[in-house]
């Protein structure tokens, strides 16, 4: 049986009780009307205003329902995102020497749609693939979206076959997801273009909320062991990006 | 911002003294950037048309950025092989010799207030324009200079004393980093000197004729310098560490993007956008009104350049987002074009102070045309960016017209290169390729690599062409035929905002 979770109930009352007043509330009324002892509801009110659930009146410091309530649903602008990405994203193919991609979900959840795509500085003639639609299956960083944005895609139905090294059994991709979840990074052995791998880690936004997948992509043997394993120094240094990106997104509408 | 760097690991420190902020980057041996700090400064704007800042709290900003800098890569001064200097151009600044206090708020580039003394001199602009390369404008550092000397008490007695120095930023810097009162070293490089309205552009040395002429008194004159040498040793700030490089901003980037052949050129997108290309040896002249510069002196024998500035690119966005409140971030104006496949017959002639290089006309004024019924805020959004793109194709073409050497690709940096809709865009119109280095700090870039030249960490610039990596290019796609129908529309668009401002 899946446990109830008392706060997050009472998180969902306050905020009914928010939207259903017409007024700002005062935290004395809020208590009373939820019985709830006023430390527990100013904690709640504390943590739903810093996630920009509930607003609070500076004047009277009474409390209302805050601005992101009314976003939620509404994907970050992409175009946000990459302005926000971009030094990053260079300072990660300068350390690594791999081509960076970063994909969000495509508008209809069939495909990553790349938002920005850093050349592999190594001077080989390469094409802008900024704004292209990739398999969700059989990318890394698709495959970091259906791991960490599950509500965001849906995997093709059947699972289409690009290279030798493509998941097509939905059985096996369900296990790779599961795998991919556990470790925290999503691998390409070359699903999508044959020799090519790559590697993807999720973009949260401060909730924890998957809003992209940033990777690297570099022939398949540089980022992996003779033995298939991932080699630990791109995935730290995209540990790190992701983390500096998300702290950039931070503040932004 | 900061990645991890080996504590044996040297590095060269670049110092970008920018027009809002001031900030200190380190840079390894491959070009990559390894720590950077920033600290804004206060802009003073006294009366209309006047545009101020305080020299000793940007003085003080470097002191507080260079260790913030150190700190975050874990470094210290003895990892610093040398120390480079960018700088916004052409703001001029004053001080004691003896105390290191300025006597007056540093005068911007932005700053109108000369327009009286610049008048003045039309009857005289033939021989600015033979000497200096440049007809006299309010954009520059010499009447600047001028009006100081006139209005702050002291300021002209002191200077024929001897007691009081001119310098643009880097000259203040310099001297500063390098012991002020005691000791400091007053130069000027060659490519801000060259901004002067003062420097004899063939000879690179002040020209007694154009200082008589403005009236400045040659004691006060920092001495030109190449822009790779070691000028002095920093004493308090990074003690031991050579100042070794320095050029204004503009020319920073034509190095920092390895711009070193004959036609090669690059463009900064920024609040406005700064067109320079390579001449080599030769001074362009330009009959379209382009302003012949020194590009960079890092042998024996100067490269001259022509540069192109288009007055409003980002600030064009940024009117859009603030003023039309019709984008609330700058970077979703992407996202505003692309909900339509095209302008829509829209054009936007942002000629908001008149229209520069290559047409000149003061009187002209913005203007949007085209507007029916079937337009809407993307239509709007999309001929914002292709105004940014066509005033590239009107400098360019200039430019080629006027220095006969043709350009073959573009290199862009800047913070609008982040607008991947904007620099396809820039490619069809131009139909050049556009590139983008990895790295976007082509400004502090070129100043690091100035320095690192003048003490050996780099051997010579064929090695910094190496570190030069490709992030992204552009192809141009358009259609030939649609390209010239785009082109006189936005000529004839053009032509409705000339001389707006003269009627009525």
């Amino acid at each position: 049986m899946v446990r109830h979770i008392q706060s997050v109930a009472r998180a969902a009352a306050l905020l009914r009780l928010l939207g259903g007043a017409g007024r700002p509330l005062a935290l004395a009324e809020l208590a009373a009307a939820l019985d709830l002892p006023r430390p527990t509801a100013h904690g709640l009110l504390r943590t739903l205003r810093e996630e920009g659930l509930v607003a609070q009146d500076a004047a009277s410091g009474r409390y209302l329902l805050g601005d992101d309530l009314g976003r939620l649903g509404t994907p970050w602008d992409r175009h946000d995102l990459r302005a926000r990405a971009m030094n990053w994203a260079d300072a990660l193919a300068a350390g690594t020497g791999c081509a960076v991609y970063l994909g969000v979900p495509a508008a209809d959840g069939r495909g990553v749609d790349v938002v920005h795509h850093v050349f592999r500085p190594d001077g080989s003639p390469q094409q802008l693939r900024t704004n292209t639609v990739q398999p969700l299956h059989a990318t890394a960083w698709g495959t970091c979206l259906l791991a960490f944005a599950p509500a965001s895609v849906r995997a093709a139905d059947p699972l289409e076959r690009y290279t030798r090294r493509t998941v097509t059994d939905p059985v096996e991709l369900a296990r790779t997801l599961e795998s991919t979840r556990r470790r925290g990074w999503a691998a390409d052995p070359g699903g999508w273009e044959p020799g090519e791998g790559g590697l993807a880690v999720p973009v949260r936004s401060g909730g924890g909320l998957t809003v992209a997948a940033l990777g690297v992509g570099a022939p398949a043997e540089e980022l992996f062991t003779p033995d298939g394993r991932a080699r630990p120094d791109p995935v730290q240094e995209l540990y790190t990006a992701a983390g500096e990106i998300a702290a950039g997104l931070e503040g932004l509408v | 911002m900061s990645t991890a760097v080996p504590a044996s690991e040297r590095v060269v420190a670049a110092i970008d003294q920018g027009t809002t902020s001031t900030r200190c980057l380190l840079f390894t041996r491959s070009g990559r950037m390894v720590a950077v700090a920033q600290r804004e400064h206060r802009q003073h704007f006294p009366a209309p048309g006047r545009a101020e800042h305080d020299a000793t709290e940007i003085w003080r900003a470097v002191t507080r950025v260079v260790p913030a800098a150190l700190r975050r890569a874990g470094l210290g001064p003895e990892n610093v092989a040398a120390l480079g200097i960018a700088n916004q151009r052409e703001t001029t600044v004053v001080w004691n010799r003896h105390t290191g206090v300025p006597l007056a708020r540093a005068i911007t580039w932005q700053d109108t207030r000369t327009d009286g003394i610049v008048s003045g001199l039309a009857d005289t602009a033939g021989l600015y324009a033979e000497v200096s390369g440049l007809g006299p404008a309010t954009y520059f550092a010499g009447p600047r200079l001028q009006w100081l000397l006139d209005h702050v008490p002291g300021a002209r007695d002191g200077a024929e004393r001897g007691d009081v120095l001119f310098g643009t930023m880097e000259s203040w810097l310099i001297w500063n980093l390098t012991g002020g009162p005691d000791g400091g070293v007053h130069v000027t490089d060659v490519t801000n000197a060259s901004r002067t309205m003062l420097m004899d552009l063939r000879t690179l040395e002040w020209s007694p004729q154009l200082c008589a002429a403005l009236r400045v008194p040659p004691r006060m004159l920092p001495r030109i310098v190449p822009n790779a040498q070691v000028y002095g040793t920093c004493t308090g700030l990074l003690p031991g560490v050579p100042v070794a490089g320095a050029l204004g901003d503009q020319q920073a980037a034509l190095v920092g993007q390895t711009c070193f052949a004959p036609g090669e050129a690059k463009c900064t997108y920024g609040t406005g956008a700064f067109l320079l290309k390579n001449t080599g040896p030769r001074i362009a002249s330009s009959a379209a009104g382009l302003i012949p510069t020194v590009g960079y002196l890092l042998g024996d024998r100067p490269v001259y350049a022509l540069e192109g500035s288009i007055a409003m690119t980002g600030s064009l966005v940024q009117w859009f987002r603030d003023a039309l409140g019709m984008i609330s971030t700058a970077a979703r104006i992407e996202t505003l074009a692309m909900s339509v496949p095209d302008n829509g017959g829209c054009y936007v002639v942002p000629a908001f102070s008149g229209l520069y290089a290559p047409r000149w006309n003061p009187d002209a004024r913005g203007v949007i045309v085209g507007l029916t019924s079937y337009i809407h805020r993307g239509h709007l959004a999309r001929a914002v960016l292709e105004a940014t793109a066509w005033q590239t194709r009107e400098v360019l073409d200039a430019m080629n017209r006027d220095s006969g050497v043709g350009v073959t690709r573009l290199k862009v940096d800047g913070g609008m290169t982040a607008n991947h809709l904007l620099m396809q865009c820039v490619a069809d119109v131009l139909d050049l390729t556009v590139e983008r280095p990895l790295g976007s700090e082509a400004v502090s870039l070129g100043a690091a690599y100035a320095a690192g030249l003048a003490v050996g960490y780099w051997p010579d610039p064929d090695v910094l062409r190496r570190n030069w990596h490709r992030a992204a290019a552009w192809e141009p796609v358009m259609e030939p035929g649609l390209r010239e129908r785009e082109h006189v529309n936005w000529r004839r668009a053009v032509e409705r905002s000339i001389g707006w401002a003269r009627s009525g």
